[in-house]
C-alpha cells in the first residue's frame, strides 16, 4: 500500500522518534510510506479551544497534502488528531468551508487512520514482529478510545510483541487530565487527574507506559518526570518498531 | 397583553423555525412483547425481590389467607388496613382488628395502623417492580404508603418478564405507582438504607396459581 | 397547515436567557481551586463516584439491549423537541380535562410568583417539596421565604442541604459533598428536639430524618414537585425516587403543584417503557428505583384534590434555537454523566455555580443562562472545563454527544469575544501552519526553546499562560532535529531503506525455509 504519514505538528518538532517509529514499522511491513511535504497541523486545537474559522487553511491544507488518489491511507501515530481530521473537519468545512473543501475533507476523513486501528484493521496485523523485553503498562487515550473507538486494538498489537511484559493499568480508562489547552486554563483540576494517572502507573511497576498519543504522553511524561518517578514514556509506535536487531535503548532522547 | 401561554408558545416556534430539524423516527429496537415460562418469571421476580431486601413468600391460592396471617402475625402486626375491595377471604386467618379503608377517613390516620394488606395490578419480573394502580383491591395510595408494612399479594399471571410488557398493561388515567422493594435511601456517603418515609418493610406474597 | 413564504421570511428573535441559581460568581478555574483542597470533598466525591460508576456499569451491561434502548430515548426526545409545540398543548389539555390547571412561565421569576400565588390561596404557610432540580433553577425556596412561606425539603439530601444552608452539589446526590459525621452535627444542630446521642449511623441518621418529617407529611396541606416525565397523550406526570418522600408530598397534601420545564414532556405513555429503563439504571444503578409515581390530572378519593401543573421555559426556548445546542435539552437529570467526569469527581459541583453541575451542566448552563450575559461572565468558563475524554458521551442514556456540545459552545464563546490575546495567537499560529515553509521555519525556531532546559533536557518553570502546566510536570526541550529533517538527511533515507529491504528479506526467508 502507499501510506501517506501525517507526522502531526506535536510529533514532528517534539516528538520525532515516535513519527520515525512508524514510518520505520509501515516500511519493515511491506508498505510505501510517502511523506506529504507540505503537510503541518490537523487543526485540533483551534477546534478543541474554540476557533473554527481560524483552522479553515490548515483543514484545507490537510485535504490538499492527503487528497491524491495514489495516497491509499493517510496513517498517523496520534488517536485524537486522527479523530480531529475524522469527526471534526466536516464541522469546520460545513460551516466555513466551500464545496470543494467538503468533498476534500470527506474523500480524506474515508481512509484516515490511526496507527493501531489501521495496523489491525487495514493491514489485519496483530504480530509485527516487535521485540521489546521491558514491563510495559499500556494507557488508552480518550480520543484513541472513546472517538475512534480503537478498542483492544492497541493491546493486541502489545500482546504480540515478544518478551514483553505487559501489566494491566488500573483505571486505565480515565483520562489523563491533557486535554490540549485544558491543562493550562484548568491547570490544577488538570493536575489532579494526572496524580491519579501516576499512581495507577506506579502501582504497576512498569519501566514503561505506552500510549498512542505523543501530547498525553508528554502530560504523563511531564509529570512522571517531575516527581522522579523512574518510569519513562513511551510511544506506541516505538515499542512496536523495536527489534531483535534494532532494539529499544533506553537512553536519553536524541537531542 | 400577551399571556405567558402565547409568549412560550410562541417562542418555541420561533426557535424552531431559527433550528429546522428533520422529522425523526424512533427506532424500537429494544425487546418488547417477551414471555417466559412461569417458573423462571417466578425466579427472576423472586431473585429481584430478595436484592432489594423485600421478604418474598410463595403460595398456592387456596393458601392465601394462611400466608398472610403468618407474615402479619410474625410482623407483630395487629391493626392493619385493607382497601375496600379485597377479597374478604384473604383475611380469614388473621385474628388482629382489620381496617376497610374509605375516602372518609383522613389519610394522616392511616398512621395508627401497623400495616396493610394490598393486591396488585401488574409486575415487571426483570426489575422486580410492582405496579399498583389504585384499583379497588389496592385502594388509594396512602393506604399502601403511610403503614410501615406494605403486604403486598401478586397473583403470577400478573408478572410480565420485562418493563415494556408490564407498562402495556398500565391503565394510564389511574394513579399508578411502581414498587420495586421498601423505601431506600443512599443520600449518607452512598450507603444504601433500607426504610426511610415508604413501608419500611415490603412483604410479598405470590400466588403461584393464579 | 402549508404556508407560503413570500419573500425572506424576518428571522425570529431568540429568546431571552432563564433567570435564577444558573450562574456562579466566578469562574470555572477559580472556583476549582479552592472545591480541590478540600480534602473531604475529594475523598467523598471519589469514593461516591467509584461506586456508583460500577453499579451503573454492572446494571447497564446486564441488558442485552441496552444500546437499542438508548437509541430510542436518544429518537424519542429529538422527535420531542421537534414538535414541542403540539405536545405541550396536548398536555395541557389532557391534564385539563382531568382536572388540573396548566400555568405557563416565562422564566423563573414568573414562576416563582405562580407558585407562591396558589400556596397563598390555600390559606397554607408552610410547603412540603420533593428534590427538583427544576425548583431548584429558579430559586422556589429562596422566593417562598421573601413572602413569609416555609418550604420543607423532603428528600434526604436536599434535606441535609438545606438545614446546612448550603447549596446542593449533586444532581441525584445533592449532599455528596457532606459525610456521616458532617450530616450529624448538621442534624444536631437544626433539628428541632433530635435525640442528643443520635449517632453517625447512616441507618439512624435517616431515622432521625424519617421522624423529623413524618409530621410534616401527616399535617402540610400543600406540595411542590418537579416531574421527571409529563406524558403529552394521556396527561401523566411521572416522579421517579427512592424514600417515599416523593409519593409522601404527590399523595398526602390537599394541593400539589409541580413545576416542570416545558422540555421534560414525551409524546406517548409508551414512551415510559424506555425512560423507566434507562433512567433508573444510569442514575442509581438501580433495576428500578423504590418508587415511581405516576398521576393524571386529579382522581376522586385518591391524592391531592388541587393539581396544578407549572410548564416553565427560563431560557429553554434559547437553546432549542441553536441546532446544534438544542441537544443538551434532551438531558433525562440521570447524572450518569457527572460520576464519569473525571472533572467533575475532582472538582466537584459547587465549581460550576450552576444548578446543573458536571458536563451536562458545562452544556446546558450556558445555553438556558448565556456565556455574555454578566461582566467576565463565570458560564464562559464551563465549556472549557473539560478535557474533552468523551465519557459523559458513553455513559448519557440519550446519548447526548457532550463533547462536540463542548466545542461548539467554545466556538460560540470564541464568536462572541471580540479580539482576545488567545484569538491573535490562534491567528497567528495558523497562518504559520498554513504555510509550510513558515512552519519549517517555526520549527526551528522552537529548536530555541533548549536554552530553557536545564541540563536534563527538561524545562521546569514556564511563563504565563504555561506557568499552571509547569506548575507539576517537566517539558521536554525541543529535540535538534524534527522529523521532517530526519526524513530528508541521509540517515532517514538509509533507515528507511533499511527498514524496506528487511520487509524483503523477511518475505523470501520462509520460501527459503521451505
Amino acid at each position: 500500500m502507499r501510506i501517506g504519514l501525517f507526522a502531526t505538528c506535536l510529533g514532528d518538532t517534539l516528538f520525532p522518534e515516535a513519527v520515525k517509529s512508524t514510518a520505520v514499522l509501515l516500511a519493515r511491513l511491506g508498505h510505501d510510506v510517502v511523506f506529504p511535504p507540505g503537510q503541518t497541523c490537523c487543526g485540533q486545537m483551534h477546534v478543541n479551544t474554540g476557533y473554527q474559522r481560524e483552522p479553515v487553511p490548515l483543514v484545507r491544507n490537510f485535504a490538499d497534502q492527503f487528497g491524491d488518489a495514489s495516497i491509499d491511507a493517510v496513517v498517523m501515530p496520534s488517536g485524537s488528531c486522527a479523530g480531529s481530521v475524522r469527526h471534526q473537519h466536516e464541522i469546520v468545512a460545513e460551516r466555513y468551508g466551500d464545496a470543494a473543501l467538503r468533498a476534500g475533507v470527506a474523500t480524506v476523513k474515508a481512509k484516515t487512520y490511526e496507527l493501531s486501528e489501521f495496523l489491525v484493521d487495514v493491514l489485519d496485523v496483530d504480530d509485527v514482529g516487535a521485540y521489546f523485553p521491558h514491563r510495559v503498562t499500556y494507557h488508552p487515550t480518550c480520543h484513541s478510545l472513546r472517538m475512534l473507538r480503537v478498542g483492544d486494538k492497541p493491546l493486541k498489537l502489545l500482546r504480540a510483541v515478544d518478551s514483553i511484559d505487559l501489566v494491566e493499568l488500573p483505571e486505565a480508562d480515565s483520562c489523563c487530565g491533557f486535554g490540549g489547552t485544558f491543562a493550562v486554563k484548568n491547570a490544577e483540576t488538570s493536575t489532579a487527574m494526572l496524580q491519579d494517572k501516576m499512581r495507577n502507573i506506579a502501582t504497576t511497576g512498569a519501566d514503561v507506559c505506552t500510549a498512542g498519543d505523543s501530547s498525553c504522553l508528554m502530560h504523563i511524561g511531564g509529570g512522571l518526570s517531575r516527581i522522579r518517578s523512574g518510569t519513562r514514556t513511551l510511544h506506541l509506535a516505538q515499542v512496536l518498531s523495536a527489534t531483535r536487531t534494532s532494539p529499544y535503548v533506553p537512553t536519553e532522547a536524541v537531542r | 397583553m400577551t399571556t405567558a401561554r402565547e409568549t412560550v408558545l410562541g417562542r418555541i416556534k420561533d426557535a424552531l423555525s431559527l433550528a429546522p430539524a428533520p422529522d425523526v423516527a424512533v427506532p424500537r429496537g429494544y425487546r418488547t412483547g417477551r414471555t417466559l415460562p412461569d417458573d423462571e418469571r417466578l425466579a427472576l421476580f423472586t431473585d429481584r425481590l430478595v436484592d432489594y431486601k423485600a421478604t418474598v413468600h410463595t403460595c398456592t391460592a387456596d393458601r392465601t389467607a394462611h400466608v398472610v396471617a403468618e407474615v402479619l402475625r410474625e410482623r407483630g402486626a395487629r391493626r392493619i388496613g385493607v382497601p375496600a375491595g379485597l377479597d374478604a377471604g384473604w383475611l380469614d386467618g388473621y385474628d388482629g382488628e382489620v381496617q376497610q379503608d374509605s375516602d372518609d377517613i383522613p389519610a394522616p390516620r392511616l398512621d395508627a395502623l401497623d400495616g396493610v394488606v394490598t393486591a396488585s395490578a401488574v409486575s415487571c419480573a426483570e426489575t422486580g417492580t410492582i405496579f399498583l394502580d389504585g384499583s379497588p383491591d389496592q385502594g388509594r395510595r396512602a393506604l399502601s404508603l403511610v403503614p410501615d408494612l406494605h403486604v403486598c399479594v401478586v397473583d403470577l399471571s400478573t408478572v410480565e418478564a420485562g418493563v415494556p410488557e408490564a407498562v402495556a398493561r398500565l391503565v394510564p388515567q389511574r394513579p399508578t405507582t411502581l414498587i420495586s422493594g421498601p423505601s431506600a435511601t443512599s443520600d449518607i456517603e452512598l450507603e444504601r438504607v433500607e426504610g426511610v418515609h415508604g413501608p419500611r418493610t415490603l412483604a410479598v406474597v405470590i400466588r403461584t396459581d393464579v | 397547515m402549508s404556508s407560503t413564504f413570500l419573500g425572506m421570511p424576518a428571522t425570529p428573535p431568540r429568546s431571552p436567557y432563564g433567570t435564577g441559581n444558573l450562574r456562579g460568581d466566578r469562574k470555572f478555574p477559580e472556583a476549582a481551586h479552592d472545591e480541590l483542597r478540600n480534602e473531604q470533598l475529594r475523598r467523598n466525591l471519589g469514593r461516591a463516584t467509584r461506586t456508583i460508576r460500577a453499579k451503573r456499569l454492572d446494571v447497564t451491561g446486564e441488558l442485552p439491549d441496552w444500546e437499542a434502548l438508548r437509541e430510542a430515548g436518544s429518537a424519542i426526545k429529538t422527535d420531542t423537541m421537534n414538535r414541542l409545540p403540539e405536545l405541550l398543548e396536548q398536555l395541557e389539555r389532557k391534564v385539563t380535562e382531568r382536572g388540573g390547571t396548566v400555568h405557563w412561565a416565562r422564566d423563573g421569576v414568573e414562576a416563582n410568583e405562580i407558585v407562591a400565588r396558589l400556596v397563598r390561596a390555600t390559606g397554607s404557610s408552610d410547603v412540603i417539596k420533593v428534590k427538583s432540580m427544576a425548583t431548584q433553577e429558579i430559586g422556589l425556596n429562596e422566593h417562598l421565604e421573601s413572602v413569609g412561606i416555609t418550604p420543607y425539603e423532603t428528600d434526604l439530601a436536599e434535606l441535609i442541604v438545606q438545614l446546612a444552608h448550603d447549596k446542593p452539589s449533586h444532581i441525584l446526590v445533592p449532599a455528596i459533598h457532606r459525610n456521616r459525621d458532617e450530616i450529624r452535627q448538621i442534624f444536631l444542630k437544626e433539628i428541632p428536639g433530635v435525640d442528643p446521642s443520635l449517632d453517625n449511623v447512616p441507618a439512624h441518621l435517616a431515622a432521625a430524618a424519617r421522624a423529623y418529617l413524618r409530621e410534616k407529611f401527616m399535617t402540610t396541606k400543600v406540595a411542590v414537585s418537579g416531574a421527571n416525565f409529563g406524558i403529552a397523550e394521556t396527561g401523566t406526570l411521572a416522579v421517579v425516587e427512592s424514600e417515599g418522600n416523593g409519593r409522601m408530598c404527590l399523595t398526602m397534601p390537599d394541593t400539589l403543584i409541580t413545576v416542570m420545564g416545558i422540555e421534560k414532556v414525551l409524546p406517548r405513555y409508551q414512551d415510559l417503557e424506555v425512560f423507566l429503563q434507562l433512567l433508573p439504571r444510569s442514575s442509581t444503578g438501580e433495576r428500578m428505583n423504590p418508587y415511581t409515581s405516576m398521576w393524571t390530572g386529579v382522581t376522586p378519593g385518591d391524592g391531592p384534590q388541587e393539581f396544578h401543573l407549572v410548564l416553565l421555559d427560563n431560557g429553554r426556548t434559547a437553546a432549542l434555537a441553536d441546532r446544534i445546542g438544542r441537544e443538551a435539552l434532551n438531558c433525562i437529570r440521570c447524572s450518569a454523566c457527572l460520576n464519569v467526569c473525571p472533572v467533575y469527581e475532582r472538582a466537584g459541583g459547587h465549581a460550576y455555580g450552576s444548578t446543573y453541575p458536571g458536563p451536562i451542566g458545562a452544556v446546558l448552563t450556558p445555553q438556558l443562562a448565556g456565556m455574555h450575559a454578566a461582566k467576565d461572565d463565570p458560564n464562559s468558563s464551563l465549556p472549557y472545563a473539560s478535557s474533552l475524554c468523551g465519557a459523559c458521551f458513553d455513559a448519557c442514556p440519550v446519548k447526548i454527544d457532550i463533547p462536540s456540545l463542548l466545542v461548539e459552545l467554545r466556538h460560540q464563546h470564541t464568536e462572541q469575544s471580540g479580539t482576545t490575546a488567545e484569538k491573535l495567537a490562534m491567528k497567528a499560529a495558523a497562518t504559520v501552519m498554513k504555510h509550510p515553509k513558515l512552519f519549517t521555519a517555526a520549527q526551528k525556531g522552537a529548536g530555541i526553546g533548549r536554552v530553557l532546559g536545564g541540563r536534563d533536557g527538561k524545562i521546569s518553570h514556564l511563563p504565563p499562560p504555561f506557568d499552571g502546566w509547569s506548575e507539576s510536570r517537566d517539558t521536554e526541550v525541543p529535540p535538534k532535529q524534527t522529523f521532517r529533517s530526519w526524513l530528508a538527511s541521509a540517515e532517514g533515507a538509509a533507515t528507511m531503506r533499511a527498514a524496506a529491504d528487511e520487509y524483503e528479506q523477511n518475505r523470501r526467508k520462509p520460501e527459503e525455509e521451505k
